[in-house]
């Protein structure tokens, strides 16, 4: 067989067999496409169904009156916001310094074993299931004080909260190069000096981030609060209370068998998803609009376990 | 000088005192996982006690007085059964999605899907739970449930409950859309941590995208990829409302799993069904306790499993091509 004879086997081979792999290449790319569509069609389809419902209901009144009689379709949710909104800042009250110092200690202080195993123990504890927290605060401070109260709540979604936020502490102080530090160190200051004015303000963006998606978490939480602040009717009236939050009135209205609730349930739904994408929203905003670009919002939604 | 020296004590001062702050929020974490882990067994200890191992390998569930039985084992499974048939329709669906946007989808539509994915992942259990309850249960039954009941639920056992819609395959159904966002997020990651070079030299061979992915990809992500489906497999243990909302929550020896169309309960949904209707003085309440405690504990097995792949995946990673 000739040289020339030889290479055009070859070629008429690896052309037939290039023809065939490329077909199996469109095939995974199709294969791969409808992927991407069949999952997009049931979250599609959550985002919708929420949207259009809830608009149906929501008015100024459904917004802000308290609910009238069940099932009756009077009345709003506005204790249910109210509601949310003091958990927010009664977690953030708790959460927010015990995340960020946590988060400070493992980055500036630890040395790196006892480092690695805070941080560890931080992953383990933001996948722990909620309702465990519940139940910790239920046996902690419910039964304690013999009453379901706020403050068992706050601290429920702090113990999910804190984590969240020590971890992406850590990791913006991490971002930080070691020059400042020095610097820092240079003019004299004393590490907490260095640590408070030149690192966390140099940092601040990624903590506000972090800050920001773990509230984003814990206003949807659920389980937890069934056990801490079970939910009422009325406006808050202190802290030593029950309360009644969006998450719950959920919950409350979709197992009433009433079309008026479920309705409600719908409304309240839109409510909680659009305080919860304002704050992604102003999360991404804060991400790309700061020095850094974009690259590190990969980062939080690592730690994050894509959870935020 | 003195008021030199002055300040630097007074700043020494404030040193140690906000490093010791800093070094007990460190600490914090360690103190409440003994004050969780203690708490729940001194108040489920009447439980162990009474019922000791055949707590967890019972199935039956009775809390009226006097005749009171629990046993575990069904809401183990159920919890079980329902993560494992939700991983198994997520995970191909979720590394469908990974692949797309880390090798195929062109850079212009790749930002705005992980957007949107990321996104997703942020929308509460609860609203899924909501959307399953009245929109998707009901296309479901009768698109899927009824007609695969009648073609095969004559031969198969699996498929033998009449369909309702409140069940196990409904439950892990929606469980498997809550957790797709996640397991795509972090797969994602973990597929564009995969160097550059890996993916060049394939091409310079002439590979195309899928051998590109198959050959030089998928061996270098595989462990990572595990990782992110055993993180997965955590949060849907771990996973309340949709499911309480969704599985029929029956209890009992009939809540062990033994077909789609059965209804069932795992360990979170009875939790959160019943814990509001136990008395602290009865037997019941120590149950749930109990229940809450195992339900910690298979968490974090699992949790613990995923980081540990996890973390080696980037170790490796970090020391160049160690993996290999």
């Amino acid at each position: 067989m000739s040289n020339s004879e030889r290479r055009l086997e070859f070629r008429n081979y690896f052309q037939d067999n290039l023809g065939k792999r490329m077909v199996t290449d469109k095939i995974v790319k199709i294969i791969v496409i409808s992927c991407v569509v069949i999952a997009i069609i049931p979250l599609g389809s959550i985002l919708a169904d929420v949207v259009r419902m809830g608009i149906e209901i929501i008015s100024f009144e459904f917004l802000t009156a308290l609910p009238g009689a069940a099932g009756s379709g009077d009345g709003g949710i506005a204790n249910s916001i109210q509601g949310t909104f003091i958990m927010i800042g009664m977690t953030s009250v708790i959460g927010i310094p015990i995340g960020v110092l946590s988060g400070i200690y493992v980055s500036e202080y630890a040395n790196s074993r006892v480092g690695k195993m805070i941080r560890f123990f931080n992953d383990v504890m933001m996948q722990f299931p909620s309702i465990v927290f519940g139940i910790f605060a239920f046996l902690f401070i419910v039964l304690v004080l013999g009453k379901f109260n706020l403050w068992a709540g706050a601290v429920a979604l702090s113990l999910i909260m804190f984590p969240i936020i020590a971890r992406t502490t850590e990791e913006a102080l991490k971002l930080i190069p070691d020059t400042y530090r020095e610097a820092g160190h240079a003019l004299g200051l004393p590490k907490a000096v260095v640590t408070v004015k030149i690192l966390l303000s140099a940092a601040k963006g990624g903590i506000i981030t972090g800050i920001m998606l773990a509230v984003a978490r814990i206003a949807g939480e659920t389980a937890p609060l069934i056990m801490t602040i079970l939910g009422s009717k009325g406006w808050f009236r202190g802290t030593e209370t029950a309360m009644d939050a969006l998450p719950l009135t959920i919950w409350r209205l979709s197992l009433l068998p009433y079309d008026e609730a479920v309705m409600f349930g719908w409304g309240a739904a839109l409510v909680l998803i659009t305080i919860l994408l304002a704050l992604n929203m102003s999360v991404r905003y804060l991400v790309l609009h700061r020095k850094g670009g974009s690259g590190s919002l990969g980062m939080f939604m690592r730690i994050t376990g894509g959870k935020k | 000088m003195s008021r030199d020296l002055l300040a630097k004590k007074k700043n020494f001062h404030w040193d140690s005192i906000f490093k010791i702050t800093a070094t007990c929020a460190g600490a914090f974490v360690l103190l409440i996982m003994v004050l969780i882990f203690g708490q729940l067994l001194s108040d489920s200890w009447l439980i162990w006690e009474k019922e000791g191992l055949s707590f967890v390998t019972g199935d039956r569930w009775n809390p009226v007085e006097g005749r009171e039985a629990f046993g575990a084992l069904p809401y183990i499974a159920g919890t079980l059964v329902t993560s494992l048939i939700a991983l198994c329709i997520a995970v191909p669906l979720s590394l469908g999605i990974a692949m797309f946007l880390s090798e195929i989808a062109p850079t212009r539509i790749r930002e705005p899907i992980s957007f949107i994915v990321e996104l997703l992942a942020a929308v509460p259990s609860i609203i899924y739970g909501l959307w399953g309850l009245f929109t998707f249960r009901i296309v479901f039954k009768d698109w899927f449930e009824s007609p695969t009941h009648e073609a095969l639920g004559e031969h198969i056992f699996l498929f033998r409950d009449a369909p309702f819609g409140l069940d196990i395959l409904t439950a892990s159904v929606v469980l498997a859309i809550m957790i797709i966002p996640t397991i795509s997020a972090v797969s994602r990651e973990i597929l564009l941590a995969v160097p550059a070079i890996q993916r060049e030299a394939a091409y310079m061979l002439g590979a195309t995208k899928w051998e590109v992915f198959r050959m030089s990809v998928l061996p270098y992500a595989k462990s990572g990829l595990i990782g992110a489906s055993i993180l997965g497999l955590g949060r849907a243990v771990g996973e309340t409302m949709a499911v309480t909302m969704l599985i029929g929550n029956a209890v009992g020896p009939k809540a062990f799993p033994f077909g789609f169309f059965q209804q069932g309960n795992s360990l979170a949904s009875i939790i959160a069904n019943e814990f509001n209707e136990a008395s602290p003085v009865s037997m019941y309440f120590p149950a749930l306790i109990g229940l809450g405690l195992i339900l910690l504990f298979v968490s974090l097995a699992v949790n613990v499993c995923a980081h540990l792949i996890i973390r080696r995946v980037t170790n490796a990673h970090e020391g160049g091509i160690k993996g290999f």
